[in-house]
Parts: C-alpha cells; structure tokens; sequence
C-alpha cells in the first residue's frame, strides 16, 4: 500500500503485504510461522503417532506382497501336489496381508482426516476469537477482505498439508533411512555413492526453499487482494453499477488476477524445476551406482547378485522422492499461508485487557473523565484535555460540529479506544481496569451504521440479550416503535433480514438496533446519530421509548438533530475538544449562546 | 438461492462438459501433458526392466569376458531412459502449468463480469461468501485438478485398463479371476461417486457459508464490540465450524472406505490368484514363468488401483466446483439491455414519468407484499421534487427504479417518454446519478471517489482539467471541505483500506460524487442525514444553486431537506397519494403532516399512544 499512514499502524498489520524480507525478519517469521503449526499439532500427538503406525502397516503389508509370491513359487509349489500345508499358509497369509492392508489404509485416512480437521477448526477458532479480540483501531486498517482470506484461503493451504500426506511423509522418510542404512551395511562403497547424491539433492532443496518461499509469499499476498477487491466490489455492487463503473473495477481486478496467475505460474516454474531436478539425481545416482558397481564386477570385487541388490536399494530409495517434493512444496505453501495467519495473531490489542480486573458489583453509572487527552496514532490531537463528570442518571447531549470530538468521547467512554492521556473512570474504577464483559453489559452504544447480521428479526434484536424471551424482544421492539413494521414483514419476527438488511430500510434498521440497546438494558447508554435514518414520527417513538429508558439511567446522545436533544437533561457544547457551554437545555436557550443559536435555527426548520 | 442447485442432475461427465468453452484452447497442451506423462511413466517402468537386461546380459557375460564396452552400453541405456523420464516429466509439467492457470484466470474473470452484470436483486439473495468461495476456493480447486487430477485420472484408467486388458488375453484363468475381482471395485466406485459427490457439494456450501459467517463478523464488529457479544459470536461460528468438520470427516469416511476397498479387493483377489495359480502350475497346465509374468502384470495395474481413488475423489470435488461456478454463470439476469437499445434524443432533458408503476420483490410470494403499487409520479425536466414517507414506506425502492438498479413489476419508468428499460443500462446510467443512503466509498483516493461517475473516456469523457474542477465544485457543494485537511488532500487514499472517515464525513463524499457526475437525473436518497444543522444549512443552499435545471428527486425526513425542493410527493403504503408544494400538502394532507411535522407530536404522543398511523391517516388513503 502506499498510502501514508495518517495514523499509527498497528504494528505488523502494514507489513502484511511485504513480500521480500531481509534474512533476519525472514527467520523470524518463518520461526513464528512453525512455532504456530508445532503449536496446533502438539495435542495431537498421539494421534499423528497411531497414524504413522496405520501407513507403516499399511505399506508393510503391501510389501509383504510380493515376497509371499517369492515364497509361494519357492517353497509352496515343489511341496504340491502331496502337501497343500504351505500352498494354504502362504495364500491364507497373503489374504491376512490384503485385509490388514486395507483396513490400515482406511483408518488411516479417517484419523489423519481427524488431525486435520481439529487442528482446522482449532485455527478457526483461534483466528476468529483474535479478529473480536483485536481493537477497532486494527481492523480500522487491516481491512475485512484481509481476514476473511486468511479465515479462507490461507486456511486451505494449511489443510492441504495436512491433507497432502503429513504422515505419509515420515513413512516415506523412514523406508529412506532404512534403505540407506541396509546399503550402507550390504556394501560400503554404493552407500557412498547415495551419500554423494544426497549433496546435489540437499543444494535442490535448498535452492527450493528460497525460491519458493518468496513465490509462496507472493501468492498468498495477491490472493489477499483478489479476495480484498472481490469483496469490495461485491458490497458495494449498487454504486459500481450506478455510476457504470463496471469496465474499470473490472480491469482493476483483472490487473491483480493476472498478478496472482503470475504468482501461480512462478510457483509452477520453481515447482517444475524442483521436482524433475530431485528425479534426475536420482536417475543419475541409479546410473553412477550401475556404473560403479558394473566395473567392481567386472575387477571381481563385488558379486553380480550383491550388484542386483544394491541397484535395487538405490532405486527404492529414489522411489518416494516425489511424494517428497510434493509434500516439501505443501509444506512452503502452508508455511507461508501461516506466516499470514501467525502475524495476526500475534497481533496485540491497542486496548488492554487488565491483568487484575476490578469487578462493578453495583454499577450506578456515574461517568467521569480526567484530564483526557486523545490523538489517532500520531495525527492531530482530538481532545487537548478533559475534564468532564457526569453524574449517575444523568443523560447529557452533546453537540458541535464535525470534529468537535463528540464520538471520540462515546469512544473512550465505551472503551473503543483508550485515551492518550488521562483517565475515564465509570463509578470511580479505571475503566481499563473493568473486565470487558462487565464493562460492555454496563455500557453499551448504539451507532449510526445499524449493522444486520444474517438471521432473523428477533435473533438481530436478540444480539442485545442472547438469553432473551421472544415476550422481551417483541416488548423492547415495540418501546422503540419497531413492533408495527416487524409484524408488517413476511414471518414477523422470524423474517429473515437479507445481506445488509436489503429488505429494511435504513431508518427500520436503526429501530432494530435501537430495540437491541433496549434488551441490553445496559447502565451507561451511549447514542451516537443513532437517529439519523429515522423519520420524524419515529423518531418521536424512539424519543418516548427514550425517556422510559433514560429515566434512571447515565446516558450520552449525540445528535445533529435537536429534537434528540431536548431530552436531555444537560448539554455541553463542544469545539475543537474543548466544552465551550454546559448547562440544561433551556439556560443555555436563555444564555444566548452558540447552543442558543443553533436552537434557534432548528425552531426555524420546523414546521 | 435456488432449491435444486444447477447441474445437480447431470452426470460427472456431462457437468464437467460445460467447462468446454474454457478449456478449448488448453486441450492441446494438455493432451501434450497427458502423452508426456505417459511417456515419463514408460521410461519409468522400463529402468528396472533395462537394468534386470543389463545385470543378465552384459554384466553376466562381461564377468567372464572383462567387457567394457558392454558395460559402458548399459549405462549408457539407463542414464538415456533416466533422462528421458526427466525430460517428459519436465515437458508434463511446463505444457500444463500455462493452460491451467489461463483457465483458472479466464473463469475467475467471466464470474466476476457476469457477478457485475448481475442486479442488485441477485445480490440480495445470494450472501458475499458463497460467492466468494466460487470465485476463490472453487476456482483453485479447479485448476488444481486441470493440471493434475486429471492427467492422473486418465493414465490410471488408462493403466488400469490396459492391464487388465493384457492379464485377460494372456493369463487365462487368473486373468478371469482378476477380472471377476475388479466388478465388485466398479460397482464400489459408482456407489462410492454417487455419495461422495453429495457430500463433496455440502462440504463446499458449508465453508462458502462460514465464509460468509467471517465476513459478516468482521462488517459488524462495531456491533459486536458495543454489546461484547464477542464471545456469543464464536460460539456460533465455532458450532458452524463444527459442522463443517463434521461434514469433511463424513466425506473421509466415504473416502477411506473407498480407499479401503480399492486395496483390499485387488490383494484379495490377487491372493485368491496366488493359491490358484500355484495349484494350476503344481498341476502343470501353467509355466512358472507365466506365474512370475501374472504377478509383474498386477504389480504394475496395483499403484494405479490405489492412487485411482484419489483422483477419483479429486475429480467428484471439482465437478462439485464446476456445478457451484455454473449455478451462478447460469444464473441469467433479469435485468438486462434491450436487444435494440433507443438513444436517447440529444436534447432531452430529463423528464422522468412513472406510469402505474408496480413493485414487489422477487421473493415476496404474496401480491399483498408489493412494495409500490400503482404509483404515478412525474419529475418534470429540470425540477426538484422531494419524495416523503414514512421509514419503509417504499421511498428507495422507487427511487432505485429509476436507474433500473431494480426493474419495475408492473407499469413503466420513463425517461423522455423512453420506457428506461429500452435503454442500455450504461446510457441510462450516465444520466442518472445517485447518493444513496449507504454511503459507499471505494479503497481510493478522494478524487477516484468522487470523480467515480465521471467516464475517463467514451462518451462524456472530460479533460483533466475539467475533471478537476468538477471535482472541486462538488467538494465544495457537499461542504466536504475537510478532505483538504486530510494527509494527502484529495489525494489521500480512503475507504476501508485507507483513512476511515465518520458517517458525516461519507456522507458528504457520497453526495459530491453524485453532483460531480453532472447527470440530467439525480437521485437523493436522504443525503443530509447525517450532518449536523449548520453543515446542513451551507449544503442545502449550495445544491439548490446547483440542482437548478437537474432533475432531481430526493427522499427526505425532514423539512430542511424538503426545502431543497419545488415539490413534494408523499408515498404512503406504496401509493403516491399526494403532490404539491409543502406549504400546500401541510394545510391539505393529514399524512404529510404526520410525517414531516413535529407539531404534530402531541396528537400522536397523547391520544394513540404505541400507533405510527393516525386516523388523519386513512382518510387520506381511503
């Protein structure tokens, strides 16, 4: 991204993209990333250790195969036609050997698919508990398309390592070991010259990881943005097609498509030299080893059937070199998709939990800032100094223009983000030393962007108070007013609200929410435009539900529109951070000032 | 989204067909792969045979002779077909990897073309992580199997047959044995396609859907921070998770029996051989030799055997792919160009007119759930007209009619006496601009975002010098004079990738954007909503010099916005059942009043109590 960051970015979230590291910050992203993979497998032991045995079976007795047909023709057949012992034995065992087989081949894909399956959803649950975790100032730069790829694609790559044969892999290492430990042991010298393969082999391997380590990087990066512009796109499909921005958004993701088709195709070409490169050394090896041996032969140093031997070690040892390779390539792959998946949870939240929460046993709701001071990261400072109480039961409006500061205080005192300098303190406590369950059932806001999340009616209402009564929903639907228009829906409550609430309008939306801050029954209510949308009858219902709700509770309302105001009980005028009048709403109507002014303009707009 | 996904009832075969427009151009490389990796797996078998020739023959008689040459001859041999292995695997490899990303990236293209060309309707319907999973997941599956799965497919059922082939002519009646084994295998993988590709399509909706899950966690975390329902919020997705877990090990489970089965039968089978075998060579009616060269045979068609149930399941997946990509390409819009658009006439000047106009949404189900019904409604050139109504009363829904973001049900939009759906979207479009009351802005700068409607060329193209001032008069209108103050100015990248600016602040951007566009038509869907009274007051001064001559309809809530207008519309329960001048609907129309009034508060506050409609109400409509 080249935008220059206006605002503190939270640590690794901008380097997200970075491609090409130094070697130092490689490591150590690549450390965090197998730390993270060691991290998910290690309760899984057990499992993995049991599904090693079931393919090391499996394999065994596939192998057993062949060596009871040897058997068969050496011993069983001179003994017929007078002794069918031996024929029955060896094909009994043979039998015995293609059950086991079989059976340990299938309970080993199902275990291996329970590894991969709990470490998955294990991940998932990792990622999505961090995403909520993180604060808004994160996700304010990270973006959504950025999670959700890395909840989607770069969470396939890890299944496709783990899918890929994790532990097929080590079966193939071990028949390798024990092939060139048993050659080593027939005959020195082609032990030799397998070792000497393995040079070329360990420099490919080598030369494989750089490489594609820098390719997988890249790819998952553009796949990220494919997925960021798709997103993007898709949510904001009606102003695209409004302003006939078809042809250009789609260039634009045809640009970054190509990127990642070119990232695609890098991986290929690394692949496709990587690959043919480790069956070329063995070939060669095969071919040395022939060489080699076929001359010892021919000076009478070694026997023609110690040869056939070694020439067939040497080439079962090469044999599982493309299992290798494939896995080797899952392995970067996913290692990479994890360096993405790590960052972000190695992310911290700007906003702290604390270590020793101090619990609200009897929450008033007294609200009191001290001495705050706030800046977005390193931008203009919001709030110079604030001093402001504000006194249980108390519903306090504020007003002045954009920029004033006004949702920067709902944000600190909902603890959205934490002051630069100072304190806000609920019934006395730090807020930043109140647990964040007890601090969001006691304090709760209602923004303007009223977001429906896929479900019904009640369950979106019921977003206030999961363990809500369908009695309880439908009675704070109908103090905020939205009970006539929810039964007016198809299934009433049960209607399902569509992507983006499609089907409610924006102002029904901002009922809905309100009816959700109803069930919540919070102690400190925080309003900022929740009102905007709403049309003027409505707003007079949301007006009366208010003055029900707010009777004995701490509330803060912004609100352009004065009528919101009226209900309040104090109103602090405020500009550039600073209070500039405090008072009830009709002494400062009578003082004359700025409040005054704007009331009057209000007045003026009515009819 | 439909009930019986498309392609559901094809075969495997005739399903994967469709891909034949994609694939056309890559057939030949990838028929040239499918040969190279033939090739590659002959050479590969024929390395034991030449050096089993080269210990027998040369080397045997080299020992006695002290023959170098021979010896040279058969390294010789096999460092050749140890190339030649290399070589065609390489050849594999390269001839394949072209093809299969151009595919990959010409589907990955059509859908998003086709996703755009679709209406806001579709959208509607079919949540953003399904279809994102089609485009990303689906898609990557796809190619994978293109370039690998179905070489492998091929040359296993290629393997397969062939061997078989060969022990049924040569082998007699092992050959028949084998052959009795290998029915209960094809019946096995036909029962086995038939379940493991109903699984293979939950599977994939089920993450499509979770997809869908994250990203609605992440658009609405302000929310879930604000109740601190966090952990409500991974309790559920955790139970989505684990359904879908559920369902992957279901889908191992048909996968392990199949593999089970493809080993177990073919060792069975071959151990039923051995025994027979042995007693026909005891009986000597067999030669030990051609019991060695049955038991080579089968070692050869055994791997392919086994590897055939992985690419039999990989091909079941990407079929399941193919359906998922098709039942969205299939999905014909239903808001489309006219076959012969009209032009509009040069000077037209943007009368708008709705003639009994009839809405309901596709899945309304019932014709009592129509949105708008009978609505007549004309915006003479050049005028203003405020559109008031209760919230859900119908306002933006009509107000999307216009520039057919949704098409009528019932009756016609016109613009210059042209039924807009006789013109080409892109025609109508460019005359129609819109604010809408979601305002959003793209991850750009503040001049891409307002200048958004703005051709760079083709018609109504302008010079940058244009551009920019444009761009600078709609700032200005919309009071979106803090952009100056940003890091960059007009400049500075916004949107979800860059600054997040407040609802006040998108407001206004929103509002510029559709001023800078300079339409014949502007829709106003409450563009002021968000302001505060002083902002409001500047903006709806500047718009009412700029609307001057623009025909414009905007919804409003509230009387200052209303006062941008020459007149008034009041939608009332989908009927336009009055228009005026406000000072004539506020004495004339009990509705208007109730909407837009706020003396009207203690009639409706003291006498009916909890109702939103007044008697005054129906009067009006009855």
């Amino acid at each position: 991204m080249n935008t220059p960051a206006p605002r503190r970015r939270p640590t690794d979230a901008a380097h997200d993209d970075e491609t090409r590291f130094d070697r130092l910050t490689s490591r150590a992203v690549r450390r965090r990333s197998i730390g993270l993979l060691r991290d998910l497998l290690r309760p899984h032991v057990r499992l993995l250790v049991w599904a090693a045995v079931l393919v090391s079976a499996s394999s065994a007795a596939q192998v057993a195969g062949p060596w009871l047909v040897s058997l068969a023709i050496d011993v069983a057949l001179p003994a017929l036609p007078g002794d069918v012992v031996p024929l029955a034995a060896v094909g009994g065992a043979y039998l015995a050997a293609a059950v086991l087989a079989g059976v340990a081949i299938g309970t080993y894909r199902r275990v291996a698919a329970r590894i991969a399956q709990n470490v998955l959803l294990d991940l998932r649950r990792r990622v999505f508990r961090q995403t909520q975790r993180l604060s808004l100032e994160f996700h304010e730069s990270y973006t959504s398309g950025r999670i959700i790829s890395r909840q989607t694609s770069d969470l396939e790559a890890l299944r496709e390592l783990l899918d890929g044969g994790l532990v097929g892999v080590i079966s193939s290492l071990l028949v390798m070991l024990f092939t060139a430990v048993g050659l080593t042991v027939l005959d020195p010298v082609s032990g030799l010259v397998l070792m000497t393969g393995f040079l070329p082999a360990w420099f490919l391997m080598r030369w494989f990881r750089k490489h594609s380590q820098a390719a997988y990087r890249e790819q998952r990066t553009w796949s990220a943005r494919l997925i960021v512009k798709f997103v993007e796109t898709m949510t904001g499909i009606r102003a695209v097609q409004a302003f006939n921005r078809e042809a250009t958004t789609e260039a634009e993701y045809d640009r970054i498509g190509q990127a990642y088709r070119d990232a695609n195709l890098r991986i290929f070409g690394i692949n496709g030299r990587f690959a043919p490169g480790l069956l070329l050394i063995g070939n060669v090896t095969v071919v040395v080893a022939l060489a080699v041996g076929g001359w010892r032969v021919l000076e009478g140093t070694l026997a023609v059937g110690v040869l056939v031997a070694v020439l067939l070690y040497v080439k079962r040892f090469f044999a599982p070199i493309q299992q290798i390779a494939m896995f080797y390539n899952a392995f970067q792959s996913a290692a990479a998709a994890l360096e993405k998946v790590s960052g972000l949870l190695a992310e911290e939240p700007t906003v702290v939990e604390p270590a020793e929460p101090v619990d609200l046993p009897a929450p008033r709701g007294e609200l009191r800032l001290e001495g705050v001071r706030f800046a977005y990261g390193d931008g203009p400072v919001v709030l110079p100094g604030l001093d402001l109480t504000i006194p249980a039961g108390q519903t306090v409006a504020l007003v002045g223009t954009t920029g004033a500061g006004k949702s920067t205080i709902a944000k600190l005192v909902t603890r959205f983000y934490d002051a630069t300098d100072g304190r806000v303190l609920v019934d006395g406590v730090d807020i930043r030393d109140i647990a964040s369950p007890v601090l969001r059932r006691n304090v709760v806001m209602v923004t303007q962007e009223a977001y429906l999340f896929s479900g019904s009616v009640a369950e979106n209402i019921a977003l206030g108070r999961p363990d809500a009564t369908r009695e309880e929903i439908e009675a704070a639907a109908r103090a905020v007013g939205a009970h006539e228009f929810v039964t007016r829906l198809p299934e009433g409550y049960d209607t399902e609200v569509n992507k983006r609430g499609g089907r409610v309008s924006a102002g029904q939306r901002q009922l809905l929410s309100f009816a959700r801050a109803f069930l919540a029954d919070p102690t400190v209510l925080v309003l900022d435009e929740a009102t905007s949308s709403l049309d003027l009858p409505g707003e007079r219902l949301v007006q009366r539900g208010l003055q029900t709700l707010l009777a004995d509770r701490t509330a803060i309302i912004i609100a352009h529109r004065l009528s919101t105001v009226e209900i309040a009980d104090r109103v602090l005028v405020l500009e550039h951070g600073q209070v500039l009048e405090d008072g009830s709403p009709d002494e400062l109507v009578s003082h004359g000032g700025r409040f005054a002014a704007l009331n009057a303009a209000w007045q003026d707009s009515l009819v | 989204m439909p009930s019986t996904p498309a392609g559901s009832t094809l075969s495997t075969f005739a399903s994967i067909r469709r891909l034949h427009p994609y694939v056309r151009s890559a057939i030949p490389p990838l028929a040239g792969g499918l040969l190279s990796a033939l090739g590659a797996s002959l050479a590969a078998l024929a390395i034991p045979h030449v050096l089993q020739y080269v210990v027998d023959g040369p080397l045997a008689r080299g020992v006695a002779t002290h023959d170098w040459t021979g010896l040279a001859w058969s390294v010789v041999l096999v460092l050749a077909f140890g190339l030649a292995e290399v070589g065609l695997v390489a050849l594999r490899r390269n001839l394949v990897m072209f093809p299969g990303t151009r595919v990959e990236h010409a589907m990955r293209m059509a859908m998003f073309r086709h996703l755009q060309d679709l209406p806001a309707a579709f959208h509607d319907r079919w949540p953003g992580g399904q279809l994102l999973s089609r485009v990303m997941a689906d898609l990557g599956l796809l190619r994978r199997w293109l370039v690998f799965g179905l070489l492998q497919l091929v040359l296993n059922v290629c393997t397969i047959a062939v061997g078989v082939g060969v022990l049924v002519a040569t082998a007699g009646w092992l050959g028949l044995v084998y052959l009795a084994g290998a029915l209960p295998v094809v019946v096995i993988v036909f029962r086995f396609s038939r379940r493991y590709r109903v699984i293979s399509r939950r599977s994939q909706d089920q993450s499509g859907d979770l997809a869908n899950t994250v990203e609605e966690s992440v658009h609405g975390i302000r929310v879930l921070k604000a109740f601190g329902r966090g952990s409500d919020a991974l309790h559920s997705f955790t139970g989505q998770a684990d359904t879908l877990r559920r369902t992957e090990l279901h889908k191992a489970g048909v996968d392990a029996r199949l593999m089970a089965a493809l080993t177990l039968i073919p060792e069975l089978t071959l151990g039923v051989c051995l025994v027979l075998g042995v007693w026909l060579t005891g009986t000597e009616q067999m030669t030990v030799g051609d019991l060695v060269l049955f038991f080579a045979t089968t070692a050869v068609v055994g791997g392919p055997v086994v590897d055939l149930g992985m690419s039999l399941s990989m091909t079941i997946n990407a079929r399941s792919a193919v359906d998922r990509y098709f039942e969205v390409m299939e999905t014909a819009p239903e808001l489309t160009d006219p076959e012969r658009p009209v032009a509009l006439p040069a000077d037209s000047r943007g009368h708008v007119a709705l003639r009994d106009v009839a809405f309901a949404y596709p899945d309304a189900g019932h014709p009592d759930r129509a949105v708008l019904r009978h609505v007549d409604l004309d915006l003479p050139a050049g005028t203003t007209t405020a559109l008031v109504g209760l919230t859900g009363s119908g306002k933006s829904t009509l107000a999307m009619l216009v520039p057919r973001i949704y098409d009528v049900t019932g009756g016609q939009v016109l613009l210059d006496d042209v039924d807009v759906r006789d013109l080409a979207r892109h025609d109508l479009r460019r005359h129609v601009a819109v604010a809408f009351e979601d305002p959003t802005l793209f991850s750009a700068s503040v001049r891409d975002n307002v200048l958004l409607g703005v051709p760079e060329s083709g018609p109504g193209a302008v010079g940058e010098a244009e551009r920019d001032r444009r761009m600078h008069e709609a700032l200005e209108v919309a009071q979106a004079g803090f952009v100056h103050d940003l890091p960059d100015g007009v400049d500075t990248r916004i949107g979800e990738e860059g600054l997040s600016l407040s609802g006040g602040q998108r407001q206004r951007l929103a509002l510029a954007r559709a001023i800078a566009a300079r339409p014949r038509v502007l829709v106003l869907d409450d563009p002021l909503s968000a302001l505060d009274v002083t902002t409001e007051e500047a903006v709806t001064r500047r718009l009412a010099q700029v609307l001057h001559g623009t025909t414009t309809l905007v919804i409003a809530h509230r009387p200052s916005t209303v006062a941008l207008a020459d007149r008034v519309a009041v939608l009332e329960d989908g009927r336009i059942t009055a228009v005026g001048a406000h000072s004539e609907l506020l004495a004339t129309s009990a509705h208007y009043r109730h909407v837009i009034s706020s003396l009207e508060e203690d009639y409706v506050s003291h006498d009916h109590p909890g109702s939103a409609v007044t008697p005054a109400d129906e009067e009006v409509s009855a």
